[in-house]
């Protein structure tokens, strides 16, 4: 079963901290804007895809799968 | 440790909000597989309370839009909203609930958080048709918000940051605000005096009217609120009084077990509630109630009101709870080091407030800009001796997120 990183661009407002949970799924690039870096990550990365969508503020991030 | 009984275990978790939701989801993801169930005063299934003083109140205000979405390990958990509980025998281990029954437990989550603190002032009723309102809950906000209309006249008590959120929100509505708090500047206590002078003169400019070093002499109105009088004699006319004036915690289900609630219940490390006797197994206090030591900064047990506590709490409190249940690893999770980096951010108009740490920890003189223009954008460091205890970046997220690692002193890996 494959995971889906979805997150609501519409509501994050680049907060950041999704990048400090899951450092490898997430990160704050130059422009200061969050980016995925993996959309469709491992079984094991789930915990992790999890623990940033807690953290986010505005709960923009959603695990598919 | 659990004692070995037949049959399935049941872990009861008193409050439905976001501490209680991550509770439960930390028992599930440390291997717990028994019943949880959760009971709570509110009629929501746990949801996001930051944007009920920010954006949901000149937004889209439901429920929908703000409800945490629950894992997918702990879709099995049972709800109970709208039930609260009157009283807990903890030796016996039962809590009795508001319906009238008696629920009995292998482990307990106390997550009940906290109240809006109301003024103890005789006046009109104190509910929004009084024109009195609190913002804790979505109720409270939907009623604050039908009350923000264009050109109404909103006096918030106290200069928090809850209420500096809503008279932000308050003045983009269009309405007049009117900010009256005891205190010499806005948010001082946690941002000490230099920060909050300038954060005041930002909402001056925006339109705010700050009232400070005063207090409330008397609601006139019968009905309802139409004017606030001061101690200082000013007479506020309004047609909406918002009392934003912190919290009490929601402890008296919790008398007379011999837990030290002087201020939320105060806890080990390990979240379990204080006795003089011991440490009690098989109880976590989790989120707003928790007066838990940190040694990241020190051992006085504290109290932190921010967002990210729940979730840290949450987490620590399945881990201890899981392993008592099983009475696998117990004595190593218990005596594990955690240390949670307490986070919070507040918006106010254009201005985004970024914090890591305990900024109210800092000496008086322990106050400084370390990067940036204290006039424009910055990150503000708050020294206790020669340790950063806290920042606070006005805007530059991306550098006060640098300094997340240099905050306290944390136990090495």
């Amino acid at each position: 079963m494959s995971l889906k990183v979805v997150v609501d661009w519409d509501l994050c407002q680049d907060h950041g901290q999704c990048a400090f949970a899951a450092p490898e799924i997430f990160e704050i690039g130059e422009d200061g804007r969050m980016h995925v870096l993996i959309e469709e990550p491992d079984e094991s990365l789930r915990s992790k895809v999890e623990d940033a969508a807690d953290v986010c503020p505005v709960q923009a991030i959603t695990l598919e799968g | 440790m659990a004692q070995g009984r037949p049959g399935a275990q049941r872990v009861l978790v008193v409050g439905a909000g976001m501490a209680g939701l991550r509770s439960a989801e930390g028992l599930r993801a440390h291997g717990y597989a028994d019943e949880i169930l959760v009971v709570g005063d509110e009629s929501w299934a746990p949801y996001n309370r930051p944007p009920l003083s920010k954006e949901a109140l000149h937004g889209d205000l439901s429920h929908d839009k703000l409800v945490f979405r629950v894992r997918a390990n702990a879709s099995d958990v049972t709800w109970r909203h709208g039930v609260s509980a009157t009283s807990a025998d903890l030796a016996a281990r039962t809590v009795t609930l508001s319906d009238g029954e008696t629920m009995s437990y292998d482990a307990l989550v106390a997550a009940t958080g906290v109240s809006a603190r109301r003024l103890q002032i005789p006046g009109p009723p104190q509910t929004a048709a009084g024109r009195r309102h609190v913002i804790r809950t979505l109720d409270d906000a939907i009623a604050l918000r039908a009350a923000l209309v264009p050109g109404a006249k909103v006096v918030v008590l106290g200069a928090g940051f809850i209420g500096c959120e809503v008279a932000a929100t308050a003045v983009k509505l269009g309405c007049v605000v009117h900010c009256v708090a005891i205190d010499p500047f806005p948010m001082v206590r946690p941002l000490g005096p230099g920060l909050a002078a300038e954060l005041q003169r930002r909402h001056e400019e925006r339109g705010v009217v700050f009232h400070l070093g005063v207090g409330v002499a008397e609601f006139v109105g019968d009905h309802y609120v139409t004017d606030v009088v001061l101690t200082d004699g000013t007479r506020l006319e309004t047609d909406v009084v918002l009392e934003a004036l912190g919290s009490h915690c929601n402890v008296g289900w919790l008398e007379g077990n011999g837990l030290d609630l002087a201020d939320g219940v105060r806890t080990d490390t390990a979240l379990r509630p204080w006795r003089r006797a011991g440490a009690l197994d098989g109880v976590a206090v989790v989120g707003d109630l928790a007066r838990f030591p940190n040694l990241r900064f020190d051992e006085r047990p504290l109290r932190v009101e921010h967002w990210s506590i729940p979730t840290d709490t949450g987490r620590r409190a399945g881990a201890v709870l899981a392993a008592y249940l099983s009475g696998e690893g117990y004595d190593d999770v218990v005596s594990a080091t955690w240390e949670p980096l307490p986070s919070f951010w507040s918006d106010q108009f254009d201005i985004r407030l970024q914090s890591y740490g305990m900024p109210g920890l800092a000496d008086p003189d322990g106050i400084r800009v370390l990067e940036g223009d204290l006039h424009d954008e910055c990150v503000v460091g708050y020294h206790r001796g020669d340790e950063l205890v806290g920042v606070v970046g006005v805007g530059m997220l991306r550098v006060v997120n640098t300094y997340r690692d240099r905050v306290g002193h944390p136990t090495p890996a």
